[in-house]
């Protein structure tokens, strides 16, 4: 019995070592995000199907091998989202790991990929964390994140002559962190915080805190919420005739958030996005041929992840390897200019790019469907996500 | 004047959106209460039934142009047959079995209503308004009510009276009292036992249907929205004291009204409250407060 | 009979060692095992002695982040880490079941669930928990300062070691004449109590051995996967260690070991076969399986309930039982 094991385990070894070895040049991409639960409509399986979309275009083969793609929903659980890209970088030989929606799986998927040294590309999770306190030189963190949104909406919203704010933050670190941001930029521009009210998370009742809002007399409620909470928001603040006397602005919508509500229920309300499909001929162009294969507009997500999957497959194919520090080498040296934006990669693993202020249009103003915003402000790059000063990543000192 | 630093104005309109979300609870409730005093289930399905009342109202509106109204009866009626069918094939046979094996199956069938739901519409929800009828708001003087949320709290407080009134003071809730004492004795007086079981839980699950049409203009409809409030309900149930039908609908409104005055004066505490409330009655009361003790 | 038994868990355990070897990747075994030691200590408690806790999720998450805490925060090495984590799981275990013992049935259940609320909230609330963003980065650092567990197979192997210690004394406690008691009170608690026993401090020891254990199990699976989030004190989790205890087989002491395998595979691996699935049959549609895990939970739980009530172990063992009287 003995004799015939270790032969055996010595073979399945060496076995395994060649299968690494050679997984090294065949580029796989692992996607995990939320599929089935509160984020699913933001990125889910129709993010995947813009990765397939970006591989698709790209030949569907890179360094001589055919470009493998993964998926899995993590559920929400980042015990999923770690473990599952820990299993596919170990046996399945994955070159970029490609994290989703939720703040804590995406942390938690930073760490395994900067411990086995794959490249980390995040477009769902809003942490700015990601590339601050808890940077890794494997991350890169494409789409945009809570700093920016913060920024982008208080500064644009403040010159505008939006100068008193009461904030409705959802009791959750990445609200505060909304809430903070933002009320920071609304006083070095001028404006002033009348108050704030933290709701604990999913609450389906917003009359309250919104009767509270009301009595502040403040021009602009700043929704730091998201999901079904700003939803929800948004429909009670309508209800109640909140719209009338405030503007409401909220700090992370997504335009699936939006087509769900309808325009009666949204009109006016403003908010920051990374990229809307309707800004030019190219935006118009990808989210046409989206909208052909999954009948729904991209979200800005949606359209990071097709924007993110063809850097990396250019940056692998110019360093003629899939080696993650030299493809993050790569990535970070070269100017992205495409459909979804244009900017650098900085060395904590933020891409700067240019993020809008958009105005939800009313029902009379929308002539097509998916015809949802007016664009209020273009916000530039440079201005909006985290400033070097504040910066505690030691990769860009 | 002030109560506690705060305007009485403040106060009233927060006490008036307590009642309107009190009103929520006590239907919710008051179902689980009836299902559970005849049935010994506790129906943790009730959750995903009050979203299905909302989704039906919302496919009402959207495949068959059938209005508001329509379906605030019509969706609560499918979502008795469906409860009927789900006690004719399931629950029946678990009735003998201790409370776990019905809390989990009635679990497990939550879980596949809204697995099937959110793979045909997504989870960011789905658009609907209030009636024209109600569209409106009036001014109390103190605050401005919209007029739907009037409405929620008087629909409400009819449906639960008029139960509570059948359950306790008609021959029709005799026989169901007595069914849920001695099952035996009632069916030797030639009372058709299984067939008033089964028509209870379609009672109850309606019940739930009935909230979720009355919640669709006002909260987002979407696969998930039943899945927070079903634990709440629970607890509502719980302090009540379990299977108590006029414990359930006023523990629902009081909490309902707790709950409001709690957003004012620590509003991160909001949605724990309720445990609170629960873990201190039981605490002093074993059997809720207006369970009497076995 | 006792040695088929013992023959059978010595296969397992076998199975298990030479896993990593087999093709099995560690993490997930071990991630596995942490959940199986979970189940088995939430059964010591509903199983062999009928109390049905709502509340479990707040024993493995406070060890957790009271281990992720020391070992992060504090430096202290993963031993220590682990202790502290079943000090915080049983310490917690004792505050809740002075409050819940106290009360029977649907009572108990609901006790603990308020409780496990209100500790959930204390967590959102608690600066060092990170909030939603979990407390990240926790080192695995060397056991007792000298075996570095950074290699997945060395924490493989120091896991294993820690979980079957673990199972020994569960199956140690349940055949101990404490066990006994415990049993006695179960079936008939007023007899017990005229008996002479203070079937109280019983009913408490009980319910912080299991609340350690399950300490034990979070402190495992935060120094094993490096942090410690949300979702473990979310009362979800404790609704899904109910789940595993059940489909394994109530009151076996193998059952929550196949019932976490069940769940934990279900949750993995789900996708991976709805793609095979697809492959082989051809339809489409098996390839969103992976996206259907609380359907399929679901669906598990219901049948489980109509047909399989003993739960998997639980069937086979009486299945086994039917069949000896027959001889």
């Amino acid at each position: 019995m003995k004799l015939t094991l270790k032969p055996l385990a010595i073979a399945l070894a060496a076995a395994t070592l060649a299968v690494s070895a050679q997984a090294q040049e065949k580029v796989k991409i692992g996607f995990i995000t939320d599929m089935s639960s509160l984020y699913a409509d933001v990125e889910g399986k129709w993010g995947a199907s813009a990765i397939q979309m970006a591989i698709d275009d790209f030949g569907g083969k890179v360094l001589g091998q055919p470009i493998e793609l993964l998926t899995a929903d993590h559920q929400n659980k980042p015990d999923i989202a770690a473990s599952k890209g820990r299993e596919w970088i170990d046996t399945q030989g994955v070159t970029l790991l490609f994290g989703g929606t939720n703040s804590g799986t995406a942390l938690a998927s930073a760490k395994v990929a900067a411990e086995k040294k794959r490249v980390y590309i995040n477009n769902g999770a809003g942490s700015s964390a990601l590339t601050n306190e808890q940077c890794t030189p494997y991350t890169v963190h494409y789409a945009y994140d809570t700093v920016a949104l913060a920024k982008g909406t208080g500064s644009a919203v403040v010159d505008s002559g939006g100068k008193s704010w009461f904030f409705l933050t959802a009791d959750y670190a990445f609200g505060h962190a909304l809430e903070t941001d933002t009320a920071t930029v609304v006083k070095a521009h001028g404006g002033q915080v009348l108050g704030t009210v933290r709701h604990p998370l999913n609450a389906s009742d917003f009359s309250s805190f919104l009767l509270q809002a009301q009595s502040s007399k403040a021009q602009i409620l700043g929704l730091a919420n998201a999901g079904g909470d700003t939803i929800n928001s948004i429909k009670a603040a309508k209800e109640f005739g909140i719209t009338k006397s405030m503007k409401l602005a909220g700090l992370l919508v997504f335009i699936s958030d939006i087509h769900s509500l309808g325009l009666k229920d949204t009109e006016g309300l403003l908010l920051t996005t990374s990229w809307y499909w309707d800004l030019n001929d190219d935006t118009r162009k990808f989210a046409n041929r989206f909208f052909e294969k999954n009948k729904r507009m991209p979200t800005s997500v949606q359209a990071a992840d097709y924007s993110a999957t063809m850097t990396y497959l250019k940056a692998v194919q110019a360093v003629k390897t899939a080696d993650a520090d030299k493809v993050m080498a790569q990535m970070k040296s070269t100017k992205i200019d495409d459909f979804y934006a244009s900017g650098m990669i900085r060395p904590d693993g933020r891409f700067v790019h240019d993020m809008y202020l958009m105005q939800v249009k009313s029902p009379a103003e929308s002539k097509k469907p998916w015809d949802y915003y007016k664009m209020v402000a273009k916000l530039p790059g440079d201005k909006v996500f985290t400033a070097k000063a504040d910066s505690k990543c030691a990769l860009w000192k | 004047m002030e109560i506690f630093g705060r305007p009485l104005s403040a106060m009233l309109s927060q006490l008036l959106l307590g009642l309107v979300n009190g009103s929520f609870y006590a239907i919710l409730s008051l179902g689980l209460a009836v299902i559970f005093g005849l049935l010994n289930v506790i129906n943790f399905a009730h959750g995903a039934l009050f979203m299905l009342g909302a989704v039906l109202a919302w496919m009402g509106l959207e495949y068959l142009g059938v209005n508001y109204w329509v379906m605030l009866f019509a969706a609560p009626l499918i979502v008795a047959l469906l409860g009927i069918v789900i006690e004719r094939l399931f629950l029946k046979r678990i009735y003998k079995l201790d409370h776990l094996y019905g809390l989990l199956l009635t679990l497990g069938l939550t879980l596949v209503i809204e697995g099937v739901l959110r793979s045909f519409y997504g989870v960011s929800g789905l658009p609907y308004s209030a009636p024209e009828a109600l569209s409106g708001a009036t001014d109390l003087g103190f605050m401005v009510l919209p007029n739907y949320r009037a409405w929620v709290v008087l629909a409400s407080l009819v449906v639960c009276v008029g139960t509570w009134y059948v359950i306790e003071r008609t021959k029709l809730g005799a026989y169901l009292r007595a069914g849920t004492e001695n099952p035996r004795l009632v069916e030797a007086f030639g009372v058709n036992v299984p067939l008033m079981v089964t028509l209870t839980y379609g009672f109850g699950v309606a019940l739930a249907a009935f909230a979720g049409v009355l919640a669709a203009p006002v909260i987002q409809i979407s696969p998930l929205m039943g899945q927070n409030l079903i634990i709440v309900v629970f607890a509502v149930v719980v302090i009540g004291g379990m299977g108590s039908i006029l414990g359930s609908i006023l523990t629902g409104l009081g909490l309902g009204i707790i709950e409001g005055f709690t957003k004012v004066f620590y509003p991160e505490a909001s949605s724990t409250v309720v445990f609170v409330i629960m873990a201190i009655v039981l605490l002093f009361r074993p059997a809720g407060l207006f369970g009497k003790e076995k | 009979m006792v040695n088929k038994q013992f023959l059978g868990y010595a296969l397992l355990l076998l199975a298990l060692i030479a896993a990593p070897f087999l093709g099995a990747y560690p993490i997930l075994v071990i991630k596995l095992l942490c959940f199986a030691l979970f189940a088995s200590a939430f059964n010591l408690l509903l199983g062999f002695t009928g109390f049905l806790s709502f509340g479990h999720a707040a024993f493995l998450g406070s060890a957790g982040y009271a281990a992720g805490h020391v070992m992060k925060v504090w430096g202290w090495t993963p031993e220590l880490g682990l202790l502290a984590g079943m000090v915080a799981g049983a310490a917690l275990g004792g505050l809740f079941g002075l409050f819940a013992i106290r009360r029977q049935g649907i009572y108990f259940s609901m006790i603990t669930l308020a409780l496990a609320q209100m500790f959930f909230f204390f967590c959102l609330q608690a600066p060092f928990t990170g909030g939603e963003d979990g407390l990240q980065g926790v080192p695995r650092g060397k056991l007792f300062g000298l075996l570095d567990l950074s290699s997945d197979l060395v924490m493989y192997y120091v896991g294993l070691v820690i979980v079957v210690a673990a199972f020994l004394l569960i199956v140690r406690t349940v055949h101990s004449p404490f066990g006994q008691i415990l049993k006695a009170i179960k079936e008939n608690e007023p007899r017990a109590i005229s008996l002479g026993y203070d079937t109280n401090r019983f009913k408490l020891i009980a319910f912080m051995i299991s609340a350690g254990l399950s300490g034990l199990a979070g402190a495992l699976k935060t120094e094993v996967l490096g942090f410690a989030t949300l979702s473990d004190v979310h009362w979800s989790m404790s609704g899904s260690v109910i789940l595993m205890t059940l489909v394994g087989g109530l009151g076996t002491l193998s059952g929550p070991l196949v019932g976490a395998a069940v769940v934990i595979a279900l949750e993995n691996k789900l996708g991976e076969v709805g793609n095979w699935i697809a492959a082989v049959s051809g339809i489409e549609w098996f390839k969103s399986l992976g996206e259907s895990v609380s359907l399929v939970t679901g669906l598990i739980f219901v049948v489980c309930v109509m047909a399989f009530r003993r739960g998997i172990m639980g069937e086979i063992i009486a299945l086994r039982d039917r069949l000896r009287a027959k001889r």
